[in-house]
């Protein structure tokens, strides 16, 4: 039971960008498409899961001066392999991406999931609670993306939703309109979660 | 002394009869010259944008309040109308009409009642609702035409000025810049008109000159200096664009202007200078609605750094 409380645990009660907003460059930064927003957040779990994994196993080792150091060290080596791999299998992805896959290393996420949770338990929780927490990540990337790429483009998946006619609202597409749909995408679960408590 | 008839209350003591409405309808009064100038040169177009931007301002206004943040609904204070009147004249007369009611909404929901309603905007909703126009439909915002009932498409003064459009037309006279027979925004042309309304707003002690006057001196000095110091460019750069608008209706707007008077002067000064550098070394010809942008979100940073000495107070000894 307490497994489970720890994988949801990250997906909706800690949503690590819709509640804890951690992770905020990547969410403003490459939600421009849901294809987009749904291949950061791959590379997301992926990392997540690997360095939760590694950082739990490796924790009684880890001298605690030197942690951060140390762990910084295991996420940007699975994350050198997410880039690797993407620019061998998904070249559009990365083009896409850019410099925001080498940049989930500084992912604080990533990092605060390692120092807040990895550090302190067993290795099953610890792939429960990455697998969780890179889950909710990527659910508010899908969530803001959609809304982005559905106003700023008139698109769903790359596919024209309502025809010719349709003035895209562009400036979804670009920051000022990522800063405006996280914000309103927060409020919208801070009122939904608020009536779940009373 | 009997001190029990003495009641002893908080200030303010003596209050003026002048409420936020009376200010909003001096607003209004001073901007119809220049709306009806618009209207004139511009036709009917001019009315039906204005009439929308106007109505979907109010109506977005009270179903936020009256329904969303469940607060006392304050139409009456005309402050909405008032920013829908400033929408219409940031666009031009061609604009469609669809496009012009969403700019009233985003001014009106998102820039003025998502933070916190009538005084607490950190920027200006109409410039705001401008600047998510121009950036969502760049077309449609720059789709000028020459005054006159035959809608002929054409390059506003400044656009000319700065060769980004094929100089196909000559620049219109200085005099013509003056009086706004221009093409622009429907209410930015008229320069004269908008000097009047801005009298009128100074005699009516609406607004200081602080911010206009300081606004438009820098932006001609600069262009004096800058130009190779040629009085005519100098003159063309004040009278053209939305300079007047901007300074007199836009930068003076009380929530997201400083409040002391060396701050106004700094406001100023500041919006001159960003519309300048835009002007001359920016991608667009015009800047007056970035640089009150830009400069309304440095205000509280300048009325801080700008605290008056208290009167009768000491100068720190050194």
């Amino acid at each position: 039971m307490k497994l489970w409380k720890t994988f949801f645990n990250g997906i909706i009660v800690e949503n690590p960008a819709l509640r804890l907003v951690l992770g905020m460059c990547p969410l403003l930064a490459v939600t421009t498409s849901i294809q987009a927003g749904i291949g950061m957040g791959a590379a997301v779990i992926f990392v997540l899961l690997g360095s939760n994994l590694f950082i739990s196993l490796i924790k009684k080792i880890v001298p605690g001066e030197v942690r951060i150091p140390i762990y910084i060290v295991v996420i940007a080596t699975f994350v050198t392999m997410v880039q690797l791999f993407v620019k061998a299998f998904a070249p559009v992805l990365d083009k896409q991406l850019g410099i925001f896959i080498p940049l989930i290393v500084v992912n604080c996420v990533i990092l605060a999931r390692a120092e807040a949770f990895a550090s302190k338990n067993k290795a099953v929780p610890s792939i429960l609670d990455g697998l969780g927490m890179g889950l909710g990540f990527t659910l508010a990337l899908v969530i803001v993306s959609s809304i982005r790429e559905i106003l700023g483009a008139g698109t769903f998946f790359g596919i024209s939703l309502f025809g010719e006619a349709y003035k895209p609202l562009l400036i979804m597409i670009l920051p000022p309109g990522g800063f405006m749909v996280l914000g309103f995408t927060i409020a919208a679960v801070n009122k939904l979660t608020e009536k779940k408590k009373s | 002394m009997e001190l029990g008839r003495f009641l002893v209350s908080p200030a303010p003591h003596i209050r003026s009869g002048e409420s936020t409405q009376r200010i909003m309808l001096d607003v209004i009064i001073a901007l119809l010259p220049a709306m009806i100038a618009g209207v004139w040169f511009f036709g009917i177009n001019a009315i039906l944008v204005t009439a929308v931007a106007v109505v979907a301002a109010v109506a977005s206004e009270a179903v936020m309040q009256k329904y969303v943040l469940k607060r006392p609904v304050t139409v009456s204070d005309l402050s909405a109308a008032v920013t829908g009147i400033l929408i219409a004249f940031n666009v031009p007369a061609t604009l469609p009409l669809w496009m012009v009611a969403l700019g009233s909404i985003f001014a009106i929901v998102i820039v003025k009642q998502c933070f916190g309603g009538l005084g607490n905007n950190f920027i200006n909703p109409a410039l705001a609702a401008r600047a998510f126009l121009l950036t969502s439909f760049a077309g449609d915002m720059t789709n000028w035409v020459a005054p006159g009932a035959d809608a002929v498409a054409a390059a506003t003064p400044l656009g000319l000025v700065k060769g980004a459009e094929a100089a196909t037309q000559a620049l219109p006279s200085l005099m013509d810049l003056f009086i706004g027979n221009v093409p622009g925004c429907i209410g930015e042309t008229s320069a004269a008109l908008l000097l009047l309304g801005g009298l009128y707003l100074v005699y009516r002690g609406v607004i200081s000159i602080r911010i206009p006057a300081s606004f438009i001196a820098t932006v001609a000095v600069l262009t004096f200096l800058m130009g190779g110091f040629d009085a005519s460019l100098a003159a063309y750069h004040v009278f053209a664009g939305g300079l007047f608008l901007g300074a007199i209706f836009m930068a003076t707007d009380y929530s997201s202007s400083p409040m002391t008077p060396m701050g106004q002067i700094i406001m100023g000064i500041g919006c001159g200078l960003i519309t300048v550098v835009i002007r001359f070394f920016g991608a667009l010809p015009e800047g007056v609605s970035y640089s009150i942008l830009l400069m309304n979100v440095a205000t509280p940073l300048i009325d801080k750094f700008t605290i008056p000495k208290k009167f009768g107070g000491v100068k720190k000894s050194a």
